[in-house]
């Protein structure tokens, strides 16, 4: 069998026409074949993100996952551009940041030649709750969002996420299927954050699925650090598969 | 969970990095994720020389006790350092 994936580190167009650095991984078949746009986690564009964005062409996708801390400190490595970023005050990123910076990765995606024109989007940590704010803000065919934080819940005081619009708010906007993974020891989201976004998918008549993995906490997919919760993140990458199997199929 | 918080503060004094000693000017604490720090959580300290680029950074990642005790032998050194020093 023929399994090739090319993977590689390119520049696309993110935000306001900015050239921004993103990984790109893509089976090498005629396909047709979906698209994917991964959001990285809050530590940043990282080799276990990098892993993530094979592991979703060797599925069968063509993902891509733009550099969000590109602007912040081109070329760095990823800790010191996480670093960076927080010194700069430009953690969170603006969500009107992240909506550009998606809409720069779709255009990529669909403009492969072998695209069959169905995006979807992914997000870990800081990056599940870009997931869904993408999800509610373009045309996208599926979303998830591996235990976004702060999609319900109010920051507390302080917080750099005060003030801004809560994105649960928008689930009536939600443009596309959206399966969530969480932890049923994750704090935020805690049970009681899931069990409101589920209560307002429903509301809206929203396709959705809801996976809560018992014993594992915030970050659990993540293979570097000792939050990964392996069986959780088997279980998971299976339902992000069939997700995106499903509703990226040409 | 990200707490995304973060405390900056002007300092001034050198850290000794990969590359060697270089000057800073700028800390950032957050207690947050660590990278490498075999925790959920950990008081992450940033020294920082943001003039010379994102890699002329100095970084720790303390459990939280770790870190309590760290600012508790600070202050008992600087407290019992003879009078004029500073």
């Amino acid at each position: 069998m023929y399994d090739a994936v090319l993977s590689e580190t390119i520049t696309i167009t993110g935000h306001e026409g900015d050239a921004i650095e993103a990984y790109s991984a893509r089976p090498l078949t005629p396909g047709p074949v979906g698209g994917v746009v991964v959001l990285h986690h809050l530590p940043g564009y990282d080799r276990q993100t990098k892993e993530f964005t094979r592991s979703l062409a060797v599925g069968g996708f063509n993902a891509v996952m733009p550099n969000l801390y590109a602007r912040e400190a081109p070329g760095a490595e990823p800790d010191d551009a996480m670093a960076a970023a927080r010194a700069q005050g430009a953690i969170p990123i603006p969500d009107d940041r992240i909506v550009g910076e998606v809409a720069g990765a779709m255009d990529y995606l669909k403009g492969l030649s072998n695209a069959n024109g169905k995006i979807g989007v992914i997000g870990h940590c800081s990056g599940g709750r870009q997931s869904f704010l993408a999800a509610v803000s373009l045309p996208l065919e599926a979303a998830v969002d591996c235990y976004g934080g702060f999609v319900v819940g109010e920051p507390p005081a302080g917080h750099p996420l005060q003030g801004w619009e809560p994105l649960v708010t928008r689930t009536p906007d939600l443009s596309c299927p959206l399966l969530g993974l969480f932890g049923s020891e994750d704090v935020q989201p805690g049970p009681a954050h899931v069990a409101e976004l589920e209560a307002a998918l429903k509301e809206a008549g929203k396709t959705y699925r809801f996976r809560v993995y018992e014993g594992a906490n915030h970050g659990f997919m993540q293979v570097d650090s000792s939050r990964y919760h392996v069986q959780s993140a088997v279980e998971a990458w299976g339902e992000i598969l069939g997700w995106f199997g499903r509703y990226l199929a040409a | 969970m990200c707490t995304y918080l973060t405390e900056k503060v002007a300092i001034s004094g050198s850290a000794k990095g990969a590359s060697g000693w270089f000057r800073v000017t700028e800390g950032s604490v957050y207690f947050d994720h660590p990278v490498h720090a075999p925790y959920g959580h950990t008081l992450n300290i940033d020294f920082l020389a943001p003039a010379q680029g994102p890699s002329a950074r100095v970084a720790v990642e303390l459990s939280a006790e770790s870190a309590r005790a760290l600012m508790k032998a600070i202050e008992a050194v600087l407290d019992s350092a003879p009078p004029g020093l500073e």
